[in-house]
């Protein structure tokens, strides 16, 4: 599976999220949470910044079940799914994952049928790649 | 200030064939069609002065001036974001030459995407950013980028696969009637459509472009100078590029209104720069990629309103005598993929009354780039 390239403005969301902290980089100056990361803030131009804790809540504004050509160890997953999640305290940043049974499960451990749009979810992190997953919340 | 509306003119176009492999390497084929461009205008090589292309074109001004024999060049620019920049070449050109800095301009594209490598498939290259964001995921291909915005676009609109069926086949339906098409003798049927296999859900095969060997080229000259050409001259009418405050390009999942792309922003400055309307488009060449850029393009250009796009290619809308006649040689998803210059110069097939799939009277056609990346549009006119 691909790790992150990670690069020196995201390197602060992996680390956090190797903790178990889904963090988002926002302006010190003006407060707007921002993603992806990078070395100012469009709203004041202010070049602080700070990586302020959300709540791992959100919903999946949108879906895609991939197939086939993939690279490798994706096509051997396929059709797995891959959602969008709004962040329910910065709705306009949208995180792209995974929808799990449990953390740690692997892309395609839930039927793609149990995938909507608008589902509430909840992060969790993956306990051997420190990547953050999302589960279906418990309603 | 005299702008460029119908300032240039496209007096020539050229192309190799199009197939899943052609023998000769990228660059014989780019210089093929340049000089077929060239002859069809009646110009020579020693009279150009100008070339624009895709930052992602392989052959570069040195090596094409060299092989073709091109005079001394005063301007030669390359435009970003794959798709995107293809009716950007044509802009720039116009743009150079009605400001005096050269006189006679080519465009091209050559493309070995049918038998060379996917692109995705080359994770060392890839940039840092957004990558770390999508591919770990899963999300690896253009089509997984895109398809992201189209389950979102069907679900807030209510349109249907039946929708981008219609996309599909309309383009179809023209390649069958282009033989220079990859698809010209392959029919298209409702049930095909929907039996096919997926690529990336909610998209199936036929909502995905072709893989394509070939070049395409095109030569733009001053009106004035267009008038002693040997074909009737295409003006551009107007011409603009998009590139949205906090756009992202492909994965544009980070700002207020991910639906709406720069299509909207070419769209802006395109009709304020113009003498008619969208009403007034006689036939549309518009990047096809995948089937759902067009529904967005046709809410971005102006045909119908915001979340109207799929409901707009109901009634054979798309079809010849339809509303709005779309990509007349077949487009990227059933003529040829070359990063949609075959869609400049069906263009301009059309408005010189000789498209395999003629409009009868055609004198307007506005012409996009990729919608979803940084884009560009063109409006032409007899
Ligand atoms: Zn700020």
């Amino acid at each position: 599976m691909l790790e992150p390239l990670v690069d020196t403005d995201g390197a602060p969301f992996w680390q956090y999220a190797a903790q178990g902290e889904l963090r988002v980089q926002t302006c010190a100056d003006c407060g707007e949470p921002r993603f992806p990361p990078r070395p100012c803030c469009p709203h004041c131009q202010s070049f602080a910044s700070e990586w302020r804790p959300v709540s791992g809540r959100g919903r999946i504004w949108s879906y895609v079940v991939p197939h086939p050509p993939l690279l490798p160890d994706y096509a051997e997953r396929a059709p797995y799914n891959v959602i969008l999640v709004e962040l329910a305290d910065a709705p306009r940043i949208r995180l792209v994952g995974n929808l799990v049974r449990e953390a740690g499960a692997p892309l395609d451990s839930l039927d793609p049928d149990r995938v909507r749009v608008g589902a509430r979810v909840q992060v969790v992190f993956d306990p051997a790649t420190g990547l953050p997953q999302w589960i279906l919340e418990r309603s | 200030m005299a702008g460029l509306k119908d300032a240039t003119a496209i007096v020539g176009i050229g192309q190799t064939a199009f197939a899943k492999h052609l023998p000769e390497d990228e660059r014989t084929l780019a210089c093929r069609a340049v000089l077929a461009a060239l002859d069809d205008a009646g110009i020579s090589p020693d009279e150009v002065d100008a070339l624009a292309s895709y930052t992602m074109e392989e052959t570069d001004e040195v090596e094409l001036a060299k092989a073709v024999g091109f005079g001394d060049l005063t301007f030669f620019s390359k435009v970003g974001y794959g798709g995107g920049g293809s009716c950007a070449t044509v802009a720039h050109l116009a743009a150079a030459i009605a400001t005096g800095q050269a006189t006679v301009g080519v465009a091209w594209r050559s493309r070995k995407r049918g038998s060379g490598p996917r692109p995705w498939k080359n994770t060392a290259v890839q940039l840092p950013t957004p990558a770390q964001w999508t591919r770990p995921f899963g999300l690896l291909r253009p089509v997984d980028e895109i398809a992201l915005l189209a389950r979102r676009y069907l679900h807030e609109y209510g349109a249907t696969r039946d929708h981008l069926f219609n996309v599909a086949l309309a383009c179809r339906n023209r390649a069958n009637q282009n033989p220079a098409a990859i698809m010209y003798d392959r029919p298209l049927t409702r049930e095909m459509y929907m039996t096919a296999r997926w690529i990336s859900e909610p998209l199936c095969l036929f909502d995905n472009c072709l893989e394509t060997d070939g070049a395409l080229a095109c030569v733009i000259v001053s009106s004035e100078r267009a008038r002693d050409c040997r074909r009737a001259p295409v003006y551009v009418h107007s011409a603009a590029q998009g590139l949205p405050a906090q756009h992202h390009g492909m994965v544009n999942y980070w700002n207020d209104d991910p639906l709406t792309g720069p299509a909207w922003t070419a769209a802006r400055h395109l009709w304020k720069h113009a003498d008619f309307t969208p009403q007034d488009v006689d036939v549309a060449q518009i990047y096809d990629a995948f089937t759902p850029l067009i529904p967005l393009s046709l809410e971005g250009y102006g045909f119908c309103a915001r979340g109207e796009g799929g409901a707009f290619t109901e009634g054979g809308a798309l079809e010849i005598g339809g509303r709005l006649p779309l990509n007349t040689g077949g487009g990227g998803l059933s003529e040829a993929y070359v990063h949609g210059f075959n869609l400049i110069n069906e263009g301009v097939k059309q408005l010189r009354g000789t498209s395999t799939a003629q409009v009868p009277g055609a004198s307007t056609c506005l012409v996009t780039a990729g919608e979803g990346v940084p884009t560009s549009a063109l409006l032409l006119r007899t």
